[in-house]
């Protein structure tokens, strides 16, 4: 136990690392790196990736997958957005609206895979597409802009970022997402439901056995990915001017793979919510990193891509080392 | 026996923190069946890897055919003509049975797999083994002995002048056991070399030629398998004599109460009209031959998988269980076969493991409350004498009698009073049995109620009060231990039925 707690513990750490140098490299590199601005825009980036990415975790956790995550968080807010923007509802019940529609695609999820026991690649995919074509109705296929900050209405703006009198943007969002992971690290580790979500993940089969209704928490994951994918809707919402129908897809793929990255075992039943929070940070600073030192987007994906294999690869030696033992 | 064919002398090998052969001594002739005993843990394995290079020998000899050799992968050693058939199948259920044997090595015509001729060479196979299967049938419509038959007939097509056999018997029915040893008398006739690792001590009897035992990566000794008994070769692997004489008398009084009664049980093709009683601290013995349909019994009352029809009564009261959330709440544990795929969760801890049937009661508010957990845990680690350096152990680290005995304190914490043992020693060494067995007998002088599901007719005739017989999903028979032997179960378990 200590020498393999201590090798999951030391993935965390290194990771953490590697963000701290990359953070250290692009900043002694690039002079226009280094500046308040640009933390502040991988902050604002970061928000929806790191949220779905905490939501995520808990269905790679169990050996599945939510690719519904990316064109559900436009879909959502599309929903919202609309109702607010052209509907006259309240903010508020357009946020309801918002997180209430995660939790119901996450539900569809869930109920799909846990009790229909369809595959959960296939269940989410089809939920993507779905998902995508639903956003684009909902806005009839125009573009959706928030309430503006500042604005009547634009008061879930300051959810992340508080403007002072000086004119000083201050990323509360960052205190929020610390907050939200240590409460999410603590349901996953001290919890029934972290509990369960684990063993279900690690021996399903024996875990129903041992009378759990693994049906229920199974389910559960992915309500917990749903909502997750809605929150990020809001910060999505709160930091884009506008909202794109037909866009998201690809999103799901940086929470994926910052989740991979920071531990979650792509086979399933190991994995934090920290892990996954730390994870999404090596992806977003590279992909606003790299275009200063003169790397364009595409570049950032092939080497996200890399980054994303070396994780799994470690993930497969680690398992390798334990089967030997 | 003929001449000796394979030597290995003084083979050493090490891993990080274990001597896992010290200076072995073996030796194969050819034409001779040569067992290769030990417990669990005794070098058996290893040896055999490091001799078709899978591990690489820190030191030592190997000779074949009077030439010192060293192998550096299976395939070598299989083109040499040392080959192993292994206790699980690697078959390719959806190809056809040809087409597994002659895998990696097809036959052409020019780019196209000659299909037709690979059947004909397999039909040549099966006939040398005189055993008739349609190379053409897919695989997975096979039993379990038939495949094993295609992993031999796969075997000798690589030209094999040795067979290493790794408990070939575990998975196979008493006939088709009887089968593989008119197979493997063939091959002796055919003056192959034949090593027979296994655990099942009357099967070394009637099939080997000679014994070598081991111990603890070292070697014990060799002996001629009909100048010795079974007690010596015990001695021999475990320094101890283990075999206790069979149960004589029922210790359950003849009024102790029914806390299980299970009438008209049916559950697909394996569970046919299954009725039978349980008593209050009963070890109800279930014996059958594999494939009888005891676990099947077991699972469908355990809610595992899905009844047809029949009522199950605990206490004299007639309960419903349709999923094991039902079984768990009405005090049934079940300690599956199969243990890694059904007991535990291995990347857990010891404590976690422990407390899976009933979290519920180690919750503070919505929080686990580990505390309380693992203070749970330990004393049953304690009272059940686990070894584990502690209860944050993940319980893929322990052997395998340990993590029986962390599925067993699952079910005891939970408070069960009915427990379903499932093959309760497979897999676990012979010192290991023992614990379980005196566990179990615990269990029962203190007022649980048992039902063991063995293969091991020398364990149901150790530890059984009463004897439930079954056959092709039927039960067929009940015995009291005192009139039970071995003929009379074994009769019951290979009746016909019309």
């Amino acid at each position: 136990m200590k020498k393999k707690s201590s090798i999951f513990a030391s993935q965390k750490v290194i990771v953490l690392l590697v963000v701290i140098a990359l953070f250290a490299f692009f900043s002694i590199v690039s002079p226009n790196f280094r500046q308040y601005s640009t933390v502040m825009s991988i902050l604002d980036y970061s928000y929806y990736i790191v949220l779905m990415a905490i939501g995520v975790t808990f269905p790679l956790i169990t050996g599945g997958v939510d690719l519904s995550i990316g064109t559900g968080l436009i879909c959502y807010s599309l929903a919202g957005g609309y109702l607010i923007t052209q509907k006259g509802w309240p903010v508020a019940a357009g946020l309801i609206v918002t997180l209430l529609l995660g939790i119901i695609i996450g539900t569809v999820n869930g109920v799909l895979v846990s009790i229909m026991e369809l595959p959960p690649f296939l269940t989410t995919l089809c939920t993507c597409m779905i998902t995508r074509g639903l956003g684009s109705i909902f806005s009839k296929g125009f573009g959706i802009s928030w309430p503006a900050a500042g604005s009547e209405g634009g008061w879930f703006r300051n959810i992340f970022k508080i403007t002072t009198a000086s004119g000083t943007k201050i990323p509360i969002g960052f205190l929020w997402m610390i907050l939200i992971v240590i409460v999410m690290a603590f349901v996953l580790n001290h919890t029934k439901l972290g509990r369960y979500t684990i063993a279900i993940g690690s021996n399903k089969e024996a875990t129903r056995l041992s009378g759990v209704n693994v049906k229920f928490y199974h389910v559960m994951a992915y309500v917990i990915s749903g909502f997750f994918a809605a929150l990020a809707a809001v910060a999505y919402s709160a930091v884009f001017a506008t909202v794109q129908p037909g866009t998201g897809a690809g999103f799901e793929l940086e929470a994926i793979g910052g989740a991979i990255i920071g531990g979650v075992s792509a086979s399933g039943g190991v994995g934090s919510v920290e892990g996954s929070l730390i994870g999404v940070f090596v992806i977003c600073l590279l992909k606003t990193g790299l275009p200063y030192i003169g790397l364009q987007a595409n570049w950032q994906q092939i080497i996200t891509g890399l980054v994303l294999i070396g994780a799994v690869m470690v993930d497969i030696i680690k398992k390798k080392k334990a089967e030997v033992h | 026996m003929g001449e000796v064919i394979l030597t290995m002398k003084d083979i050493d090998k090490s891993f990080p923190g274990v001597h896992a052969l010290d200076h072995v001594n073996f030796e194969v002739r050819r034409g001779e069946v040569h067992a290769l005993m030990g417990e669990n843990g005794a070098g058996k394995s290893t040896l055999m890897k490091v001799l078709t290079g899978i591990y690489t020998k820190d030191s030592g000899t190997i000779t074949y055919e009077g030439k010192d050799i060293e192998f550096h992968n299976t395939r070598e050693a299989q083109d040499a003509g040392i080959v192993i058939v292994h206790q699980e199948l690697n078959m390719l259920g959806h190809l056809t049975v040809a087409q597994n044997i002659f895998i990696g090595r097809e036959f052409k015509k020019g780019i196209k797999i000659d299909d037709k001729k690979m059947n004909e060479e397999a039909k040549k196979l099966f006939d040398r083994l005189h055993i008739d299967i349609d190379p053409t049938e897919t695989m997975a419509n096979l039993t379990v002995g038939k495949q094993q038959m295609c992993e031999i007939a796969k075997a000798i097509s690589h030209e094999a002048k040795v067979i290493i056999f790794d408990e070939p018997s575990a998975a196979l029915t008493e006939a088709e056991i009887e089968e593989l040893f008119k197979i493997i008398r063939d091959l002796r006739e055919q003056n192959l070399g034949i090593v027979y690792i296994s655990h099942r001590m009357d099967e070394i009897k009637v099939i080997t030629d000679r014994v070598t035992v081991m111990r603890d990566g070292t070697y014990v000794g060799t002996l001629i398998t009909n100048e010795c008994t079974k007690d010596d070769i015990i001695n021999m692997m475990v320094g101890r004599v283990i075999y206790e004489d069979p149960k004589t008398a029922s210790t359950v009084p003849a009024d102790a109460p029914v806390v299980l009664k299970v009438e008209h049980l049916n559950a697909g093709r394996m569970v046919q009209d299954v009725s039978f009683e349980l008593r209050k601290g009963e070890i109800l013995g279930f014996s059958g031959l594999m494939g009888a349909g005891r676990t099947e019994t077991a699972r469908a009352i355990f809610g595992a998988d899905p009844k047809e029809s029949g009522d199950i009564y605990i206490n004299g009261e007639k309960v419903t269980i349709n999923n094991p959330q039902d079984a768990v709440k009405c005090g049934i544990g079940y300690l599956s076969e199969d243990r890694k795929r059904y007991g535990i969760v291995v990347q857990k801890t010891v404590a976690e493991n422990s407390t899976m049937a009933c979290l519920q009661n180690y919750m503070s508010g919505i929080f686990i409350n580990k505390k309380a957990e693992k203070k749970v845990a330990q004393e049953y680690v304690d009272s059940l004498a686990t070894k584990t350096p502690s209860v944050d152990q993940l319980v893929v680290n322990l052997s395998g009698g340990n993590q029986q005995k962390v599925v067993i304190a699952k079910w005891l914490i939970n408070d069960c009073d009915i427990l379903i043992f499932d093959e309760p020693t497979r897999g676990i060494d012979v010192g290991a049995k023992n614990e379980i067995y005196k566990l179990m007998n615990k269990l029962a002088s203190e007022g649980k109620s048992i039902i063991m599901i063995s293969s091991e007719m020398t364990e149901i005739l150790r530890m059984s009060d009463r004897i439930v017989v079954m056959c092709e999903g039927r039960k067929t028979g009940e015995v009291k231990i005192e009139e039970a032997t071995q003929e009379v179960i074994m009769n019951m378990a290979t009746r016909e039925i019309s």
